[in-house]
């Protein structure tokens, strides 16, 4: 006689997103919202500004979600959520979660001032950033979310960013929000288990989803998976939380971080590089982890 | 009950009698007061709304769009520098037909900084799909809100409601505040046939073809055609419950006119004073002062202008290297009528300068002495 295996699922069944998209092959940012989606459920509105996902989501008439979508402008992902939360509320919907949807582009960069200020005002709305780390949509320019060394069209080899990623966690934190979370493709009970707490949490809620790109990061759509997992293991997007901008918890702790030249290596944007700018990346990595651990208290 | 208000809290009482549910704004003179004092409304529940106290004015015109395709009556007010931020918002509110009313105080444009009036500001958003009113007491302004929702709520087209800085904006008047069971009665609740719900999911304003961007734009443009007869209808029903008439625009002694200014604004007030003034001294003047600007009112103007000699535009504005605006769209709306007029092209009073009696007078002297105009504008005024 066999003995009867269970495995408990973690990640909700119920599909609102179909297949029916129009992404690129191995999107994170796809994998992304099927997950927020499953943990948040049917009653969310989205508010999705310029970004790969105004256009992942189907040409007029047609939507792959099956939740209301607002196509607003791309720097005002942040206020059309606050305004659409203010707007239900009076016409006696208190249930329904807003969540704005952005880009990298949408956050660090053009949306960062309604962001800011909606954070301020503590809107009672999930936001949230997927981050491919240029602005893809618009063909691979590079944005303040594009990491050091990384090629983009703006960024050419004889010209690689030279400058880091924005620090958009701390800036966040510092407007001691209720909720912080980072999240990656590569665990998605871990997402889940993020988007169910955000949930029932009131008050602005920042999720920042890893969300790899093989069309701008020039990576094989099949490594998707690998390479967002692997920048969880080289601690280059370590999966954290912060709670009104104060407790600091690592949810992941790696004891033997991998290097990140193996991270590296796998992506075309990142081929140009000298052994010694690999050695300044791996410092910078070494760096932020390390000011992470000390905030988490470990 | 009538009460002496400034020209900005009226449009605060406006808004107040009108329900609006959802208000989001950001404070710039000359505006400052409608957002005080609705802040006031809110906080002690005189208005049942919820404001948002956004970081700029671009974020208040986004979370007005927000709420309003969420179902919610919503509100704003600016000027100036405020209303060019929100510039890209504007055509995503008529894009969208999201029935936004907003006020905007005419303010000059800087540089150099201006708080004073000018129209250059709203002018600016002339091409945007809004429904423009230019306003000239404080009772209008008021009046106009509650219409302006009405008319915007049923075509799905947003309003702005326009009065000049200071001139308007800060100056005292009677007005007669209506009571909100009649206003209730005039503005039911805002039921637009499809908004944000979970219960019927829908895309709203997502990736348009060729295939059918050109098909919502027409009907944008055939649903703004509708105005200028739901204006009168709007202003009609409104003066059977309280009394007053407002229609597209208002014309004083035009009927057997020699010559007619053409004003807006509250430049048309003193255009009235001067009108009784050359009658009394045997010059037969009128006044058509403009107050639906978007969409034009062609016929009315055409009706009343096309019997008319002379014809005297004034400019509060310019479209540097053409002629001052509503110059241009008076030409305009004339080109080949039956009997065409003379039309002179006035500018005057950029920048706050005020528009005094004597500059109507070198205005009528100018029109009634020459045959044609013999500059392209006149510019009244200028130290040269």
């Amino acid at each position: 006689m066999t003995k009867e295996r269970k495995m408990t699922i973690t990640i909700p069944q119920d599909e609102l997103m179909s297949s029916g998209h129009l992404a690129c092959q191995g999107c994170g940012a796809t994998l992304a919202m099927r997950y927020a989606l499953k943990a948040l459920g049917q009653k969310t509105i989205l508010c999705i500004p310029a970004c790969c996902w105004s256009v992942i989501d189907g040409p007029f008439p047609h939507s792959s979600l099956d939740v209301p979508i607002y196509h607003c402008a791309f720097e005002t992902a942040a206020s059309s959520a606050s305004g659409v939360k203010a707007g239900l509320e009076m016409v006696g919907d208190q249930e329904t979660i807003v969540m704005a949807w952005a880009g990298d582009g949408g956050t660090f960069d053009i949306g960062l001032q309604a962001l800011s200020g909606a954070a301020e005002r503590n809107e009672d709305i999930i936001y949230t950033c997927y981050d491919n780390e240029a602005y893809m949509n618009t063909g691979i320019q590079r944005s303040s979310a594009t990491p050091l060394g990384a090629w983009t069209t703006t960024t050419p080899v004889k010209h690689y960013k030279n400058r880091p990623k924005k620090d958009l966690i701390g800036i966040m934190a510092a407007h001691r929000i209720p909720y912080i979370a980072t999240a990656s493709v590569a665990y998605p009970e871990d997402m889940v288990k993020k988007y169910k707490k955000a949930k029932e949490i009131k008050g602005t809620r920042f999720i920042h989803v890893y969300a790899p790109c093989p069309t701008g990061w020039k990576s094989r759509p099949d490594d998707t998976i690998k390479l967002a997992r692997l920048a969880v293991q080289t601690g280059y997007f370590p999966l954290y939380e912060v709670e009104n901008g104060e407790k600091w918890t690592l949810n992941l702790k790696i004891k033997e971080r991998k290097p990140i030249v193996d991270y590296l290596k796998l992506q075309g944007r990142f081929r140009h590089l000298k052994e010694e700018e690999i050695v300044m990346i791996q410092r910078e990595v070494d760096a932020n982890w390390e000011r992470l651990l000390k905030k988490c208290g470990i | 009950m009538k009460k002496v208000i400034m020209g900005n809290h009226a449009l605060s009482y406006g808004a107040m009698l009108s329900r609006a549910q959802v208000i989001a704004a950001y404070p710039i003179t000359p505006q400052t007061q409608v957002v005080e004092l609705l802040s006031e409304m809110c906080a002690d529940g005189t208005l049942n709304a919820k404001f948002i106290k956004v970081e700029s004015e671009h974020s208040a015109m986004a979370a007005c769009l927000g709420a309003s395709l969420a179902g919610a009556r919503t509100f704003t007010a600016t000027s100036a520098q405020g209303l060019a931020l929100m510039h890209e918002m504007l055509h995503w509110a008529s894009g969208g037909r999201m029935p936004v009313v907003m006020g905007n105080i005419n303010r000059a444009m800087a540089p150099g900084w201006s708080i004073w009036t000018d129209q250059n500001d709203s002018l600016s958003e002339r091409d945007t799909g809004w429904i423009q009113f230019y306003c000239s007491s404080n009772q209008e302004v008021l009046d106009t809100v509650i219409q302006a929702f009405k008319v915007s709520e049923k075509l799905m087209i947003p309003s702005m409601v326009i009065l000049d800085a200071f001139s308007l904006s800060h100056t005292y008047e009677v007005v007669e505040i209506p009571e909100q069971e009649k206003v209730d009665a005039f503005l039911p609740p805002f039921q637009p046939p499809y908004r944000l719900t979970p219960e019927d999911p829908h895309a709203f304003g997502g990736l348009t073809s060729p295939d059918h961007y050109m098909e919502f734009r027409y009907k944008l443009q055939k649903d703004i055609e509708k105005v200028p007869a739901l204006v009168e209808e709007t202003g009609r029903e409104y003066e059977k419950m309280f009394g007053r008439y407002l229609g597209q625009v208002d014309d004083y002694l035009c009927e057997d006119a020699e010559l007619v200014f053409v004003t807006s604004g509250t430049a048309g007030s003193t255009a009235r004073v001067v009108v009784d003034e050359l009658r009394n001294k045997g010059i037969k003047a009128g006044n058509l002062r403009i107050r639906l600007f978007r969409p034009f009112p062609f016929e009315k103007v055409r009706s009343i202008l096309s019997r008319i000699p002379k014809v005297a535009v004034l400019d509060r504005n310019v479209s540097y290297g053409h002629h001052g605006i509503f110059y241009q769209e008076v030409k305009s709306a004339m080109y080949g009528q039956p009997s065409p007029a003379a039309i002179f092209g006035f500018i005057a009073g950029l920048g706050g300068r005020d528009i005094t009696k004597d500059d109507y007078k070198e205005i009528a002297n100018y029109a009634l002495k020459k045959d044609k105009p013999e500059e392209e504008i006149v510019w009244i005024g200028v130290k040269k």
